[in-house]
This record gives structure tokens, C-alpha cells and sequence, in this order.
């Protein structure tokens, strides 16, 4: 009997799924919510460590799942549990009957107007690390576009590591895409200083501390200890934030043309909607809960339910797509077993 | 009136007002300087650093942070003799980089 296998979500990590799939002879569905495939890659510029273009790598993937059936627009209004296989009813009205679910719906960006403190929605200097890569990608932000840019800040671990924000997790991406936005400005516009008010970096993956060097030693990016504590504008419409210099132990102050929120990772409420009707369990971090946090990553507590990318947890681009080739091969060896 | 005590002033860095002119002639002189991550090895392992406060983390960031009186004050203490170089993991020559702001500093007071 053919088996259907149905992808949620369609981000990389559902993508590059279908695309294995597909290249061992099945034929899976993928259902994605919105009227595009990629998911938030689809709307970065270029990723770290090497710049390399989001739009060459998400155009990549979808071609590799073309042959994949493929709903957008579409949610699943319900699931039900039958004997030895689920019913899933899709928003368009069509049913499919299958034994085998990969959840890819990935993450939410952390919404920063929650930080009050910050001004996301009140100032006009204030935007985040998604609206700062919507404008690299071409996307016209007055913002941006009005500002002097002859001094420009960046905020770490907006909406992470912060219980008041609920979410005490690190965000792990947001380090790095720091350091790489900051480089960017610097590109774009050389005579502007560049601050990072960080409390750690985190640069765990392959090449990031050397990019972090880079913009140290090559782009001047000025990197300050200390967790910005409050943002106001002044009568100029300039921000002006305050921060302990921690490493001198003094109160720091300066005035920004713009200020940009590294704000994190959370499970996504579509996440959790799909989780729900399952139903699978969320993690003690908020996202779905893995079958084993170390041995079985991909897998759910659900016999023939799969897991890859950011719905389980903050990832990279290649970490999520290396659990997309796992789970891919996990679905392989779960159907094998029903012979 | 005197009430007894009074405000002492504000100690807050104002980075608005910092002229980091010098220390930009300096990062092209020794484009390391900004390589430093505030580890404290260098500190750490400074013969001149329990009698004297001599820090060259600390300087880096002094002048940084427009301070380099106490920059100077703690510069006096050093003895060149080069330790802090040897562990600092960022392989910043820190021995010439003293050389390097005394040369620049004194040049244009
Ligand atoms: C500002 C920022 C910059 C980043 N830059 C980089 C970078 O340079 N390099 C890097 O390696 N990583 C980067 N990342 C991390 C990267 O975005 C993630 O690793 C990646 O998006 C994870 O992919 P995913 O497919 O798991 O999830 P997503 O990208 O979130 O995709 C999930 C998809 O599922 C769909 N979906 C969700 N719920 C449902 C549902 N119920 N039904 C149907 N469809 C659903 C969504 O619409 C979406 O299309 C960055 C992250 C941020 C926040
Ligand atoms: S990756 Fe960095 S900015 Fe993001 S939450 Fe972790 S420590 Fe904060
Ligand atoms: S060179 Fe100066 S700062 Fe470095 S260890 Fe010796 S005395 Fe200390
Ligand atoms: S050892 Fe090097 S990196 Fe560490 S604080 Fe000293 S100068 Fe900076």
C-alpha cells in the first residue's frame, strides 16, 4: 500500500525533507499556511558565516521538492485519530488518510513591542534584526531610509534569556546575525559607528568566531557589556539609550540615528495549534517536545510522528536541514518497518 | 545651606561626547586593538598588576571610553616586560601596543 506522508510546513526543513523523500521514491504532501514556500529564510538576505544569498539556497530546495504535492494557503482544521492511522482534514476541504507526519513549522520572531522598555512601535528609530533583513533584501523601510545612520545600535537577546519576557531560553541565532547585520551597516555606510550591547556572545558554530574577529578588528563594530536597560527619543527624534558598561563598571549613554533588536526565537502559536490537535507536547523551553533531547531529536513521542528544524527549538539554517535529511531517513526506515 | 552630604559627580560615560579620533589613528596603527575580548589574562599575569592596578584590558578600554588620564596613570606602572603578550589568546602584541599609545598619546598633547 502506498503511504502518505504528509510535511507541515513548508520552511527548509519541510522542504529539504520532501526533496530526500522524493529522491527515494515516495511522494510526500507538503502543507504550508502562507502563500510561499522557504518560511523565514525566505525573507532573510544573506546568511552567516560566508554572506551566502537565502534566495539562491530556498530557490535550491524548492526546486529539489517540486515533485512533492504541495498545498499553500492551506491549515489543517482538525485531526482524528483512527485505529492505526490519523485523518487529517485540510482547510481547502480535501481529507487524507495517513500513518506518517513530519511537523517542520518552525518558529515565531519573538514579538519586541512586549519589551515596552525598548520603544518597538513607539519610536520611529526602532526596529528589529527581521525588519533591518527585509530592507538588505530590497524592502523600502522610511524608518531606515529617513534616518542619518551616523550611529547605530544593536540589542541583543531581546525577548531571550529574559523571564520577564517568558522565555528564559537562549535564542542562539542571534549572536551572529548581529555581527553580521552590524557588518553590513558598516558596509553600507563606513563613516557610522556600530554598537552591539551584548551580556554574552555566543559564537558556537563553525567560522562565527572568526566573523566575530572580523568585525572587531576590520569593521570597528564597538562591543559594550552591558544589557540596554531603557530607550527614549529626544527632541531631535534621535533615541538615546542607557546601559551599564559593565566592564567599567559605569553607566553608559549614547544617541542613536538607529537602534535594532536582535529579538529571538519562540514557538510559533501555529506550532502549537497543529501540536494540540495531535496531540504532541511542548517542552519545558515552549517549543515541541523531542522524543529524547539527545538520541531521538526528530522523533515525537508519536509512533510515525517526525520532527525537524526550529519547532523543536532555536536552529541554524544548516542544523535545521541536517535534521530535515535525518528525519528524512527516519520516515524511510519507520515505512520500511510497517512491511 | 549645608545639609551635610552633596551629590558627588556623575561618574556616567557619555559616548556622544567621546572623541575616539586618536583611538581610530591607533586602530590603523595596531588594528588588533580591537581585537581584545576583555578576558583578563593579560591582568592576570601583569607583575606590575597587584601593586600597581597597571591593566592593559583596562586601558584598552579607557580609551575607549575617553578616559586616558587613567589610561596614562596606569601605563606609568608598566615595565615592558612583555607577559601579557605571551597569553593573551587573541594574539594581540600587547607590549607594542603600549609603545604604540605612548607614541601616539604623548606626539599630540
Ligand atoms: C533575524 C534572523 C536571521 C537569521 N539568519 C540566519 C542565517 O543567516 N543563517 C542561519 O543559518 N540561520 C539564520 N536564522 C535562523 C533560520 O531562520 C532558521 O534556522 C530557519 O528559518 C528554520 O527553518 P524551519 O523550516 O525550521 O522554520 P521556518 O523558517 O519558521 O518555517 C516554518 C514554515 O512552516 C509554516 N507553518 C507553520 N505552522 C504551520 C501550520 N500549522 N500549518 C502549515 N504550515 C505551517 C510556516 O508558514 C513556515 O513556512 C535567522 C533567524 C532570524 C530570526
Ligand atoms: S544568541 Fe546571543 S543575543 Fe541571542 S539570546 Fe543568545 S546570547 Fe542573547
Ligand atoms: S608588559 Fe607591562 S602590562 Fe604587560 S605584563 Fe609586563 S608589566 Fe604588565
Ligand atoms: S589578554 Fe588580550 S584579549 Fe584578554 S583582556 Fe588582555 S588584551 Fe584583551
Amino acid at each position: 500500500m502506498k503511504e502518505n506522508i504528509v510535511i507541515i510546513g513548508g520552511g527548509i526543513a519541510g522542504l529539504e525533507a520532501a526533496g530526500q523523500l522524493l529522491k527515494l521514491g515516495y511522494s510526500p504532501i507538503i502543507i504550508e499556511r502562507t502563500e510561499r514556500l522557504g518560511g523565514h529564510v525566505a525573507s532573510w538576505h544573506r546568511l552567516f558565516p560566508d554572506m551566502s544569498p537565502a534566495k539562491e539556497l530556498v530557490d535550491g530546495l524548492v526546486a529539489a521538492a517540486s515533485g512533492a504535492n504541495i498545498f499553500l494557503n492551506t491549515e489543517i482544521s482538525f485531526v482524528n485519530r483512527l485505529k492505526d492511522s490519523y485523518n487529517i482534514m485540510l482547510s481547502n476541504g480535501i481529507s487524507i488518510i495517513t500513518r506518517i507526519m513530519l511537523v517542520t513549522t518552525g518558529f515565531s520572531v519573538f514579538d519586541a513591542s512586549k519589551k515596552e522598555e525598548y520603544g518597538y512601535g513607539v519610536y520611529d528609530q526602532v526596529i528589529t534584526n527581521r525588519d533591518l533583513e527585509h530592507w538588505f533584501n530590497g524592502n523600502a523601510d522610511p524608518r531606515i531610509d529617513n534616518s542619518a545612520m551616523n550611529a547605530v545600535g544593536f540589542v541583543h537577546c531581546v525577548g531571550s534569556r529574559d523571564e520577564k519576557a517568558r522565555n528564559s531560553q537562549c535564542s542562539k541565532v542571534c549572536c551572529i546575525t548581529a555581527v553580521k547585520q552590524a557588518i553590513e551597516i558598516r558596509q553600507k555606510f563606513p563613516e557610522a559607528s556600530v554598537y552591539c550591547f551584548y551580556m554574552d556572545l555566543r559564537m558556537f558554530g563553525k567560522k562565527y568566531e572568526d566573523f566575530y574577529i572580523n568585525a572587531q578588528r576590520d569593521y570597528g563594530i564597538r562591543f559594550i557589556r552591558g544589557r540596554v536597560s531603557e530607550v527614549s527619543e529626544n527632541i531631535e527624534g534621535k533615541v538615546v539609550i542607557k546601559a551599564e558598561d559593565t566592564l567599567s563598571g559605569k553607566p553608559v549613554k549614547v544617541t542613536l540615528d538607529l537602534l535594532v533588536l536582535m529579538a529571538g526565537m519562540v514557538c510559533s502559536q501555529a506550532s502549537s495549534r497543529v501540536a494540540g490537535m495531535i496531540p504532541l507536547p511542548t517542552d519545558s523551553d515552549g517549543f515541541l517536545k523531542s522524543k529524547d533531547n539527545v538520541y531521538g531529536v526528530v522523533e515525537s513521542p508519536k509512533e510515525g510522528i517526525f520532527y525537524a528544524g526550529a519547532c523543536t527549538g532555536p536552529k541554524t539554517v544548516p542544523e535545521a536541514l541536517a535534521e530535515a535529511r535525518a528525519a528524512a531517513l527516519d520516515v524511510h526506515l519507520f515505512i520500511n518497518g510497517l512491511k | 545651606m549645608d545639609f551635610g552630604f552633596r551629590i558627588s559627580p556623575s561618574s556616567a560615560i557619555n559616548l556622544d561626547n567621546v572623541d575616539l579620533t586618536l583611538f581610530e589613528r591607533l586602530h590603523e596603527m595596531e588594528p588588533d586593538v580591537y581585537k581584545c575580548m576583555a578576558c583578563g589574562s593579560c591582568s592576570a599575569t601583569c607583575p606590575a598588576s597587584v601593586y600597581s592596578g597597571m591593566s592593559i584590558r583596562k586601558v584598552i578600554l579607557c580609551l575607549q571610553r575617553g578616559r586616558e588620564k587613567e589610561a596614562f596613570r596606569m601605563m606609568k606602572n608598566c615595565m615592558l616586560c612583555g607577559k601579557c603578550t605571551m597569553v593573551c589568546p587573541r594574539g594581540i602584541n600587547t607590549r607594542h601596543l603600549i609603545l604604540s599609545i605612548s607614541k601616539l598619546y604623548s606626539e599630540t598633547k
